[in-house]
């Protein structure tokens, strides 16, 4: 993590810039995160058109149907839409070097983060249907499973952030790679919460 | 850390270490990591060899005799999935990509050293978890595609592992792409165009496009394939409700364009390769970037050609044979720019160009039987054939493999300092040219006459050509042999090579052999004509410029 404090200014001048192959490369971290994302969304992909076509083609047991309940999930979803939000607003109080606002819309969107993975447990426990009773249960637990694996990830890096941010002059408003991945990284895996709302609980 | 200072006040080369042992470390050298790659990958290319050895040796006599069927089965899975994942794969992407993609963006190395190094160190230890399988508790027996339900029904340890060990490798496989789409878009130096880089930069490009696309669909599916193995759930298994046809595909989603990602490679070195030793520009620079382009493009669309005969509609029939057809027009386009690079060159026939025209041949004949399979008639005639081994064999070993050797003589010098010895080149040439067509040519008859694949019997009918192809297959492994003793000989003591023996004109050899850390004692050269092969020959002073001079004022 020392890392993040020894990367130089990016080359002011165009004439600095001709010579950056010579010295030092301007940071691509956030464009390889951002190739990374592609990739994780492909996985997602992946299994939204497995789940679609079994729901298209693969006939559940008697009793079984591709339906959930709808109320904790709608309100899980407002909680990540949310925590979007309060992110962008702990990145633009970062941007204005309000450091301890910044950190304290860090801790809002961690705990609407954990807010959304205790909701998805209690709906978990809900359920009438274990993983492996129809082909719809094993769907249903490997995708938000998977989701959820995601969540857990993002906040622990928010969490990670929040710690780092103690430190005044840790995170700059030029220079702060490490909230600005995390908040790439908790839009990206809101937006698939949306897809997968859609697909799982509304289609 | 090393890497993020400025040169002048730490120098990277401090923290690493030096000599061979830089080859066992951690470096983030673009070149240690390149070698790291070939030298581990070809260590997999002699294990899958073997393995090959062992499946021709049973397939000699019609009956099974030589090893137990179960055991037959472990040893054609490993056999392609060491090669594919462990040999191909790393050795085209990871080995020559990491050596070459910085010189030819002008850079000082690759856009994530340290993910660079975390992608190789992968590939180790998910070789030997693949290999231990099979001493610990039986490798996997349902070939390199695991189609389920035999994937489920086949003991489960061995899957499991082999599931692990391809998720490692898909995971090594992304991190190279990334670092790849980063390096060619990001890390260019100042000046230097798209359209100027030399062409194995847009290959790789297109290569990783596929890896980052393609790849994780084949994580996420076998992660579900390993939940059906040890948790029971029904995805793919049909006797739960499950869609094997699912499986097929998502694995073919990554696993036809995975084609690609091993022969788009081989398409860029050879581009590199031709022009130098025919002392002519590459012919048809633009149509060759539109047509990596249009085989990315198209190489995700046509996946279900694999499945003819699992039960797919027509409209998929229709729309995936159509979509395959096509690519025979970019591939068309680039086997004939490579015809008319060599047309009215002053054509050097040394190793490396000798197995670069093999690589066209084999190619072209692969490409036409590939067009042939995706023709649903033809392909409901042949499927899971010999004629589909042959066919693919074409491709990848006599496409990729052979283009593989030819850059090996072609780059040696670079890595080395040192010139590989030509007549023992030609000897291995020769072997391999003949062994490989002995083994693989006869398979297409093998086929078309019905001898399934991935079957330790055989009717007795095939006999002959099942021999024949089996001494073609010991051709190829003698053939190793000059290959090694040439390597290690002409590493410790071949003819001394000086930066440049082929006056080659791209960034790689306007610099020292083998080059030093951070490639170029001075500033980057601005290679803006790659190919520029086309003036006489006298014209070019090579010796006396260091590279930079040549392209800044020359033209």
């Amino acid at each position: 993590m020392t890392i993040l404090t020894s990367i130089p200014d990016p080359s002011p001048t165009p004439e600095a810039g001709a010579l950056a192959a010579d010295t030092e490369h301007v940071d691509l971290r956030m464009f390889g995160l951002a190739t990374f994302l592609v990739a994780d969304g492909m996985t997602f992909a992946g299994f939204f058109a497995a789940y679609l076509t079994f729901r298209a083609v693969n006939p559940l047991p008697p009793g079984a149907v591709y339906e959930l309940e709808l109320i904790l999930p709608t309100l899980n979803t407002a909680l990540l839409v949310a925590s979007s939000f309060t992110f962008h607003r702990a990145a633009k109080e970062l941007k204005q070097s309000r450091n301890g606002a910044c950190r304290l819309w860090l801790l809002i969107t961690a705990s609407l983060g954990v807010a959304f993975l205790a909701g998805q447990m209690v709906e978990y426990f809900s359920l009438p249907f274990g993983l492996t009773d129809n082909l719809f249960a094993s769907t249903f637990y490997a995708l938000t499973g998977f989701h959820g694996l995601h969540v857990c990830l993002g906040d622990l890096m928010i969490l990670i952030v929040w710690w780092q941010a103690r430190v005044p002059g840790r995170f700059t408003p030029e220079h702060h790679f490490g909230v600005e991945a995390a908040e790439l990284y908790w839009h990206f895996v809101d937006g698939i919460w949306l897809i997968l709302f859609g697909i799982l609980y509304l289609l | 850390m090393t890497l993020s200072l400025p040169p002048q006040t730490s120098h990277p080369s401090n923290l690493q270490p030096e000599g061979w042992l830089r080859y066992l470390s951690f470096s983030l050298d673009h070149k240690v990591i390149g070698l790291q790659y070939l030298v581990t990958a070809f260590f997999f290319y002699l294990v899958g060899g073997a393995l090959a050895g062992m499946i021709r040796v049973e397939l000699l006599s019609p009956i099974s005799d030589f090893m137990p069927r179960e055991t037959y089965n472990e040893v054609l899975t490993l056999h392609g999935t060491v090669m594919i994942f462990l040999w191909i794969v790393p050795v085209v992407n990871g080995g020559f990509g990491n050596y070459l993609i910085p010189f030819y963006v002008g850079a000082r190395d690759m856009a994530f050293p340290r993910l660079n190094a975390v992608a190789f160190w992968l590939i180790p230890p998910a070789g030997f978890l693949l290999i231990a399988s099979y001493f610990i508790a039986g490798a996997a027996q349902s070939g390199w595609t695991a189609y389920p339900p035999l994937s489920l029904t086949t003991p489960a340890a061995g899957q499991v592992v082999w599931i692990l060990s391809v998720l490692l490798l898909g995971g090594s496989s992304i991190f190279g792409g990334i670092n790849f789409i980063a390096t060619v878009l990001k890390m260019r130096r100042p000046g230097l165009g798209m359209m100027q880089l030399p062409m194995y930069c847009w290959a790789m490009l297109g290569t990783s496009i596929l890896v980052v696309l393609a790849t994780p669909v084949l994580a996420g599916t076998l992660v579900l394939l390993s939940f059906d193995i040890i948790a029971h759930t029904g995805f793919f298994n049909p006797a739960l409700g499950g869609n094997a046809v699912v499986y097929q595909h998502l694995f073919w989603f990554y696993s036809h364009p995975a084609v690609y990602i091993m022969v788009l490679p081989a398409f860029g070195l050879v581009s590199e390769i031709l022009p130098v030793h025919a002392r002519k520009p590459l012919f048809g620079y633009t149509t060759m970037v539109y047509s990596i382009l249009g085989i990315v493009f198209l190489g995700l669309i046509v996946w279900a050609h694999h499945m003819f005969t699992s039960a797919t509609p027509p409209w998929m029939r229709l729309f995936f044979t159509i979509a395959t057809a096509f690519i025979a027009v970019p591939t068309g386009i680039k086997f004939f720019n490579w015809l008319a690079t060599l047309w009215g060159g002053k054509i050097a026939l040394n190793s490396a160009m000798l197995f670069s025209c093999a690589f066209i041949v084999h190619f072209v004949f692969g490409g036409i039987t590939g067009v042939a399979l995706a023709q649903v008639p033809f392909d409901i005639h042949v499927h899971d054939t010999y004629f589909v081994v042959g066919h693919f064999h074409y491709i990848v070993y006599g496409g990729t493999v052979f283009v593989v050797f030819g850059s090996i003589y072609h780059w040696f010098p670079k890595f080395t300092g040192r010139m590989l010895n030509e007549p023992l080149g030609r000897l291995h040439f020769l072997l391999t040219f003949i062994g490989f067509n002995l083994c693989f040519a006869p398979q297409h008859w093998l086929g078309l006459n019905g001898m399934p694949r991935r079957v330790a019997e055989y009717d007795p009918q095939f006999t002959l050509l099942n021999q024949l192809s089996s001494v073609g297959a010991l051709l190829m492994a003698i053939s190793t042999l000059p290959f090694l003793v040439n390597v290690v000989w002409s590493a410790l003591a071949g003819q001394v090579a000086g930066d440049n023996p082929w006056n080659a004109l791209t960034p790689e050899w306007l610099t020292s052999s083998p080059p030093p850390v951070e490639n170029w004692k001075g500033p980057a050269p601005l290679v803006t004509h790659p190919y520029g092969y086309g003036v006489p020959e006298g014209q070019i002073d090579l010796k006396a410029v260091s590279g930079l001079e040549i392209w800044s004022e020359g033209r």
